[in-house]
């Protein structure tokens, strides 16, 4: 992967470990995702066909009885596939597109014709599609607390996670006014790492060894969802659970290959900084 | 094919063309080939002149902002702004906050530090007692028309521009500042932006064309391109 752009500045890749030990599945995230982005509700928000949620909480079991049963949740965000993202394979506008300085991948709503190819590309269903124009309804007083951060969106585009790329915006902004050009980890995080509760989600730059998501990617136990299929998801998950990681992806049976728990906890990794919570 | 049908008229009539025989060709009948252009002509200039002329016309409409402003007045030294250059006291009223933003069009209590006083105007001019009445002695902010912005989806950053960039205000402004008058605000009625984005001109044709005289994406992208600033070409830099 190439680590500068073509102007040999440095290039950063933002990317996002969710830790699914912590997850409580409370749901934070997806209200501070909808709040921040000026995602629209629904008249009827219990419609799951219809309702946008950038950020969405999935349940998982491991299938067994009662007292075997075990749960875990999975909150799933855009995955911002770094390599060949499917979503931008297929898009004839050009309206989503992967930005090389931040591995972010765009969505240009003003561009978007509506055609859905990259909903049906997508192979996490990250991306959502706006069968009506936004709805913020005024006596609740929800218009009230819309961003002008963050366009709003018209029927008939797709929409989908940023990574509130505002928020790095800003922090640039910040940054360019103290007279720095490079931002610190803390003044760029996403809206759901900040609402997190129990911090599951830690946010940062892939590429910088100093942040601790570029530290957390090495664990055994991090993985990616359907991570063979190449597209190089910017999204990690960690679990201490065989079970969980298993479902991560399709896999033959008997081609799974657990990670030796003891082994790794005390030889390589507890000598490692950076993840001492563990 | 009618000249085989009634031979009698053939020679009279490849007489008549035999002067400028040589050049054209028999079937083309030069009359009707001049008259052809002619129209052809007439009609293309007609439609040049609805499409550069009447449709901008139509297409914008014109608006006066609520009072006039004399910038020029108020960047020259002798007010009392305080600041060594130009950009300096620009900055006094349009400054950029603690976090980076940038303040935009000042409020009213940037105004009033020195129009503070709604009974004893500073100057002697009309001007100054209507914006004192109508603005100054009730509290009510001044609804600007705003020249230059730029649709909703649309992320500028001033202080990439001059403080990073180290570009003057001229360069995109021009020389907006050096203005006693405002100049008359026009609408697209279609998309409701600035003709300050499009540009004056709708043919697209300036010869020499600086930032100043248009900001559509290109223009943006072409400034980025010349000064080595690819890297801020991809579209999450300048959308949202
Ligand atoms: C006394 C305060 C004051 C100072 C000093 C001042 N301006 Fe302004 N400026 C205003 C006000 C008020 C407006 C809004 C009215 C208008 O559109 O002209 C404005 C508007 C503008 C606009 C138009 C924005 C738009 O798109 O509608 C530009 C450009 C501008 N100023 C540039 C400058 C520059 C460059 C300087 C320094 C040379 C400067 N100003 C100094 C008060 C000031
Ligand atoms: C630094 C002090 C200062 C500030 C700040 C200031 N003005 Fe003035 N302004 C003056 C002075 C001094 C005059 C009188 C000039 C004269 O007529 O001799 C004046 C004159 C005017 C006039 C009359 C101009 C004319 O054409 O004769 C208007 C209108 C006006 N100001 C509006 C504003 C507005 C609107 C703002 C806020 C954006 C503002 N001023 C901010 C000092 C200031
Ligand atoms: C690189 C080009 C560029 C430079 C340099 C620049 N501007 Fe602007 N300016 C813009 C654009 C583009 C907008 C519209 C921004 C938007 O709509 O978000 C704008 C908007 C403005 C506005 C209206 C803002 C608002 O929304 O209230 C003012 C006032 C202004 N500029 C003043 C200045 C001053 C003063 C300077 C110098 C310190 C300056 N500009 C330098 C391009 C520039
Ligand atoms: C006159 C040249 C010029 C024009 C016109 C211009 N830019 Fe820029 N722009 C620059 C330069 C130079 C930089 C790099 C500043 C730096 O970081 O040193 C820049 C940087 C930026 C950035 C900074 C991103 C960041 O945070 O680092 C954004 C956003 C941007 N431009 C948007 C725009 C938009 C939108 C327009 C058109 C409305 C525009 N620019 C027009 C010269 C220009
Ligand atoms: C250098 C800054 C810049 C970059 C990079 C950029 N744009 Fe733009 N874009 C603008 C500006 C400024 C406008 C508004 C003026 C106009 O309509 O040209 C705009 C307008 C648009 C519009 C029309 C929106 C409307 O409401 O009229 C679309 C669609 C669009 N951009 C798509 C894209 C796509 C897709 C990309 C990436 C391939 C991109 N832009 C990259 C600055 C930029």
């Amino acid at each position: 992967m190439k680590k500068e752009n073509d102007n040999g500045k440095p290039r950063h890749r933002y990317g996002m470990v969710i830790d699914l030990d912590k997850c409580t599945g409370c749901g934070t995230c997806m209200i501070a995702c909808a709040a921040e982005n000026n995602v629209s509700v629904r008249p009827d928000q219990s419609d799951k066909e219809r309702a946008i949620t950038w950020m969405r909480l999935y349940k998982i079991t491991n299938g067994k009885e009662f007292p075997d049963t075990e749960v875990s949740y999975f909150p799933r965000p855009c995955m911002h596939c770094d390599h060949h993202p499917p979503c931008v394979s297929v898009c004839v506008a050009t309206a989503t597109k992967l930005d090389f300085n931040t591995g972010i991948v765009s969505q240009i709503y003003t561009r978007c014709i509506g055609c859905r190819y990259c909903q049906a590309a997508c192979p996490y269903g990250a991306r959502y599609f706006n069968w009506w124009d936004a709805y913020f309804p005024k006596d609740k007083g929800l218009d009230r607390y819309l961003s002008p951060e963050v366009s709003p969106r018209m029927r008939g585009v797709v929409e989908k996670c940023t990574f509130c790329h505002h928020r790095l915006m800003r922090a640039k902004e910040q940054a360019y006014a103290e007279g720095r050009r490079e931002i610190e980890e803390h003044e760029y995080q996403t809206a759901c790492t900040e609402a997190c509760p129990v911090q599951a989600i830690t946010f940062g730059d892939l590429n910088n060894p100093d942040h601790k998501v570029s530290k957390l990617v090495k664990h055994p136990f991090t993985f990616r969802l359907l991570e063979r299929l190449g597209t190089e998801p910017k999204v990690y998950y960690y679990s201490s659970r065989d079970w969980v990681r298993k479902l991560g992806d399709n896999f033959l049976p008997g081609e799974y290959k657990p990670v030796l728990h003891k082994t790794w906890m005390q030889e390589e990794w507890s000598t490692k900084p950076g993840r001492d919570t563990y | 094919m009618k000249n085989r049908a009634n031979p009698s008229e053939r020679p009279s009539q490849s007489e008549g063309a035999s002067s400028r025989a040589g050049f054209f060709p028999k079937w083309l009948n030069i009359n009707v080939a001049v008259q052809d252009v002619g129209f052809f002509l007439v009609g293309l200039i007609a439609a040049l002149i609805v499409g550069w002329v009447v449709f901008p016309a139509v297409l914008y409409s014109k608006q006066t902002q609520p009072m006039n402003f004399n910038h020029r007045l108020h960047v020259s030294p002798d007010i009392g702004i305080d600041g060594e250059t130009r950009e300096e006291r620009c900055a006094y009223c349009h400054e950029f906050r603690d976090d980076g933003t940038f303040a935009g069009i000042p409020k009213l209590d940037k105004c009033t530090e020195c129009h503070d006083d709604p009974e004893s105007p500073l100057g002697d001019t009309p001007q100054e007692k209507e914006f004192l009445e109508r603005y100054v002695s009730g509290g009510k902010e001044i609804p600007w028309l705003i020249y230059s912005r730029q649709p909703d989806c649309v992320y500028f950053s001033h202080i990439a521009h001059v403080n990073m960039g180290e570009l003057s205000c001229d360069t995109c402004h021009g020389d907006f500042a050096d203005n006693e008058k405002l100049p008359v605000y026009q609408e697209n009625r279609l998309t409701g932006y600035s003709i300050n984005i499009w540009g004056k001109r709708i043919s697209g044709i300036y010869g020499d064309k600086k930032p100043a005289d248009r900001m559509k994406m290109d223009d943006c992208a072409e400034c980025h391109t010349k000064m080595g600033q690819e890297q801020n070409n991809s579209c999450f830099v300048c959308h949202k």
